[in-house]
């Protein structure tokens, strides 16, 4: 399967919906005399265009999920923001979630943004018929009288090739597959500007993945959200972002369009994930990395992969490299690319 | 282990008053071995006096000094607790272990005792044993008893983490290691029910102390081991309350009340600690 | 033609339910499959989960006793052992890898306290193995995984990566000298950037030790990327096998056909 044919072209950089500045968040912990400082979202900025699906992979513990809880304002102690803002631009009206009130963020979350989360098809209420649980969570919210909000509920499932029976069925009768699509049916009935996914077909087998990943794309199309997809699967990515930021160690040290990405990334680590994916077809050796991905708690100084970096200088022990523009919309911190003086 | 008592006595001040009332008890236990009156000798000192300088916490009406009456006490109370808790938690440990671990029959037959004996009426059980053994009802006896009563409910909590530490991966990879089943349960599974058997030992000595406490003030135990309940049973029997030596009554009452604080608050300590929350603030990572 | 594994028409059925709703499900459905001594392979087993993939694993592996047909190993019905002597003369020749590595290794425990008892269990053909016989054995496995037992000695679980903590599962798996390892989605829970490490591992492994793995995956990238012979299985049933980059370049049964066309593949070359 080609997936040039599920790709659209990436809008041009229209205004952003999303402008991420200088995030800082961290897991602070206090437990029997032990304190720990948990670097999980260090210093990352990006912003992201209307209508764009912007992708972020990295490695578990790598600070993905942080960052985009950080992202939507669902952090929960003892995840603390300590620097940085996230500032949304809906229908040309700015907010930042973080000087937002709670009943402010409440409606910006039900009107504007939604959240998949990982192994979201648990939100379904196992003894309820699902229709119970489209009218909990959204009939509140889209501010319609019963009548009109069903048939709104109705259309939006057959927009997703979905049948309206489902409404009808607990969510047992319905295949890990089904489970997953009418979660995210549920997540986007709204209309949301801005949807949020985070590993959404982690658990799903191949041939339900690719179906779940149409329908995303399909919600792209239809409704003109934007996305924030999380997923440590470079080939997910490949598939349905237009944009991907590689994270590594809670920093972003590679962004770029995807075939950028796939044809010539520039950030050793980004290189390597990208070479070493096994493909049908193509039995070449692949290579490994060595060493581990570090600790959040106790992060390498300087560059967080030179340890394990093939293109280690000096100075990548020393100095954060910082991210900077290599191209128009291909940005990179390393300084074996970008060169040490900047 | 001394790591772990550490941290809670710094971080955890129930433990920390906890442990100081434990100290002091066994403080007591260590002191009743200096009591200069043999415990079951009657009118060794004047009767009937008020706490003073010479006796803190006054005489009995049989001619007892309370303070040395209570060590000594104190001593064989706690001793049951201990007694009763320990031989109990083996039992739960070995019951409850194996049947998680083994499953199939072995599970159901040793469920079946388990839950014979969890439906039992313990009271009246207990009442019945002093009727059959009369004179052989002595405190090791009544030790003994209690410990087999008194197993069943935490053998079945230890089931529960047994069955799933079964499932756990690393079960298996122990298994495929050629360790056997004696050394799994002792060395891979104990460790991860160790927490809930010490938090388990507070609440069955309460238990168990509790039970003799009441079983003594009734006289259906060995009424010449002195113990808190047996101190009760004499006061009662002269009537301290009424004929107004309080002291008589006051001191056992008091040093249960204590005793229970302490366990309780050692018990709820130690609850938190094991608490998985709190536990992987700990660790982190 | 002698053959190291012969699962003869193997079926496995699970009963659910209660008194009054029990339900039987197929797990397993006649399978047949063989592994000869004198060619290793590393062979995958790829399906859907629900495709009885892991049954199939656990029958091989002697957790699971078959309702229908024999697992064979060197000759031997696996339902037949029963005393303690013949389970680990039988752990001996075939060991698992387990998925998770992170669940492998007790987290109270040392890694290495694993390796140190299987090489005191089964090291004992000349009687008991001396501490010094245990220690050179365990670092020479280490060795052949690209570790050495410095780097393991005493540590606990997480302060390994996972990349380091299945390659010392695999070592484990090495020590008695098996001749078939059976490894249950080995890498799904490894990392990104250490995953081909472990893949490249078994290829190594086959070639040195000339050891035959079961290779069991939901990932037909890796598959096609290791493996010798594949079997695709659905629902209990094989529904193609056979070479696994003829099988992969050019499936025939239309859920190969399915499962190939939803591999992701990023192509922008």
């Amino acid at each position: 399967m080609q997936t040039e044919a599920l790709l659209h072209t990436p809008k041009a950089a229209s205004e952003p919906i999303l402008a991420v500045e200088n995030l800082k968040a961290y897991y602070t912990t206090k437990a029997f005399g032990i304190d720990r400082d948990i670097r999980a979202v260090d210093d990352i900025s990006l912003t992201i265009a209307k209508g764009e699906i912007y992708g972020v992979a990295g490695e578990s513990s790598s600070g993905k999920t942080s960052l985009i809880k950080t992202i939507v304002g669902a952090i929960r102690p003892p995840l603390h923001v300590v620097g940085g803002s996230v500032c949304f631009n809906f229908e040309g009206q700015a907010y930042n979630i973080y000087d937002l009130g709670p009943d402010e963020l409440q409606t910006i979350r039900w009107r504007h943004l939604s959240y998949i989360m990982q192994g979201s098809m648990n939100v379904l209420n196992p003894v309820r018929r699902i229709k119970h649980s489209f009218f909990d969570f959204a009939f509140a919210h889209m501010g319609l009288d019963r009548a009109t909000f069903w048939d709104k509920v109705r259309e939006h499932l057959r927009r997703l090739d979905l049948d309206p029976g489902v409404l009808d069925s607990y969510p047992h009768q319905l295949s890990g597959g089904m489970r997953q699509r009418t979660t995210i049916a549920l997540a986007t009935v709204c209309t949301p500007e801005f949807i949020v996914a985070d590993e959404p077909t982690t658990a799903l087998d191949v041939i339900v993945q690719r179906d779940v990943l149409t329908m995303l794309r399909d919600i792209q199309r239809d409704l003109g959200s934007s996305f924030l997809f999380v997923t440590h699967d470079m080939s997910v990515h490949a598939t349905v972002s237009d944009r991907i930021g590689i994270v590594y160690a809670g920093r972003l040290v590679e962004e770029a369009d995807t075939p950028t990405l796939f044809r010539g990334a520039r950030h050793p680590y980004t290189q390597h994930l990208v070479a070493s994916l096994p493909k049908i077809g193509d039995a070449t050796r692949r290579a490994s990395l060595s060493g581990r991905p570090p600790s959040l708690a106790d992060p390498p100084a300087g560059c967080r992969f030179h340890p394990r970096c093939p293109l280690a200088m000096d100075i990548c022990s020393k100095q954060v490299p910082p991210l900077n523009p290599l191209a128009p919309r291909h940005r990179v911190a390393c300084f074996a690319v970008s060169g040490a003086t900047s | 282990m001394f790591t772990i008592v550490r941290d809670l006595i710094r971080y955890n001040i129930e433990f920390a008053i906890g442990l100081l009332i434990l100290l002091l008890l066994i403080g007591a236990v260590v002191l009743s071995f200096f009591s200069p009156y043999p415990a079951a000798d009657i009118y060794v000192v004047p009767p009937d006096m008020p706490p003073d300088a010479e006796f803190w916490l006054g005489t009995t009406s049989r001619g007892q000094d309370t303070f040395w009456q209570l060590m000594i006490g104190l001593r064989n109370t706690l001793g049951f607790g201990v007694g009763v808790a320990f031989l109990s938690r083996i039992l739960s440990l070995v019951v409850g272990l194996t049947a998680g671990y083994a499953g199939g029959r072995t599970d159901r037959v040793l469920m079946a005792i388990n839950d014979s004996i969890m439906v039992i009426p313990q009271f009246p059980i207990l009442v019945l044993f002093y009727f059959v053994l009369k004179d052989n009802m002595n405190w090791l006896m009544l030790v003994l008893i209690l410990s087999a009563l008194g197993w069943s409910y935490d053998a079945r909590l230890i089931r529960s983490i047994a069955m799933s530490l079964r499932t756990r991966p690393f079960t298996m990879q122990s298994v495929y290691s050629g360790m056997s089943m004696r050394k799994i349960l002792v060395e891979e599974h104990l460790p991860y029910v160790m927490p809930i058997v010490f938090a388990t030992t507070m609440n069955n000595m309460i238990w168990s102390i509790g039970m003799e406490i009441t079983l003594s003030v009734l006289g259906f135990t060995d009424v010449d081991t002195p113990t808190m309940g047996q101190m009760i049973y004499w006061a009662n029997s002269h009537s301290a309350l009424i004929s107004g030596i309080w002291w008589w009554v006051a001191a056992p009452v008091g040093a249960i009340v204590i005793l229970f604080v302490g366990l309780f608050l050692l018990s709820m300590s130690m609850n938190e600690y094991i608490d998985p929350r709190s536990r992987l603030n700990r660790m982190g990572n | 033609m002698s053959l190291l594994l012969d699962i003869d028409h193997v079926g496995k059925t699970f009963l659910q339910g209660g008194l009054l709703s029990r339900r039987s499900i197929e797990a397993v459905k006649d399978i047949s499959l063989q592994i000869e001594v004198e060619r290793p392979e590393i062979l995958s087993v790829v399906g859907e989960s629900g495709s009885g993939k892991s049954t199939l694993a656990a029958m091989v592996l002697g957790q699971q006793l078959p309702t229908r047909g024999r697992v064979l190993f060197d000759g031997v019905d696996v339902a037949s052992i029963r005393s303690r002597a013949d389970r680990c003369a039988f752990m001996a020749k075939v060991q698992p890898v387990l998925q998770n590595p992170f669940e492998a290794f007790n987290p109270l425990k040392r890694v290495d306290r694993y390796l140190f008892a299987t090489a005191a269990n089964f090291m004992t053909a000349n009687g008991k193995p001396t501490r010094q016989e245990i220690e050179a054995r365990v670092d020479r496995v280490l060795v052949e995984v690209g570790l050495t037992l410095a780097e393991v000695r005493g540590r606990f679980p997480h302060e390994l990566s996972g990349g380091q903590l299945q390659r010392t599962a695999i070592a484990r798996a090495l020590i008695p000298e098996p001749r078939l390892l059976v490894a249950d989605e080995p890498v799904s829970m490894v990392d990104a950037s250490l995953r081909m490490s472990i893949v490249n591992l078994f290829g190594a492994l086959r070639d040195r030790l000339g050891l035959s793995i079961i290779y069991i995956t939901h990932d037909l990238a890796t598959a096609y990327y290791i493996s010798d012979r594949i079997i695709i299985m659905r629902k209990g049933e094989v529904v193609e096998r056979g070479d696994a980059r003829t099988v992969l370049d050019n499936p025939q049964h239309p859920y190969s056909i399915a499962l190939k066309n939803a591999v992701l593949t990023p192509d922008f070359a």
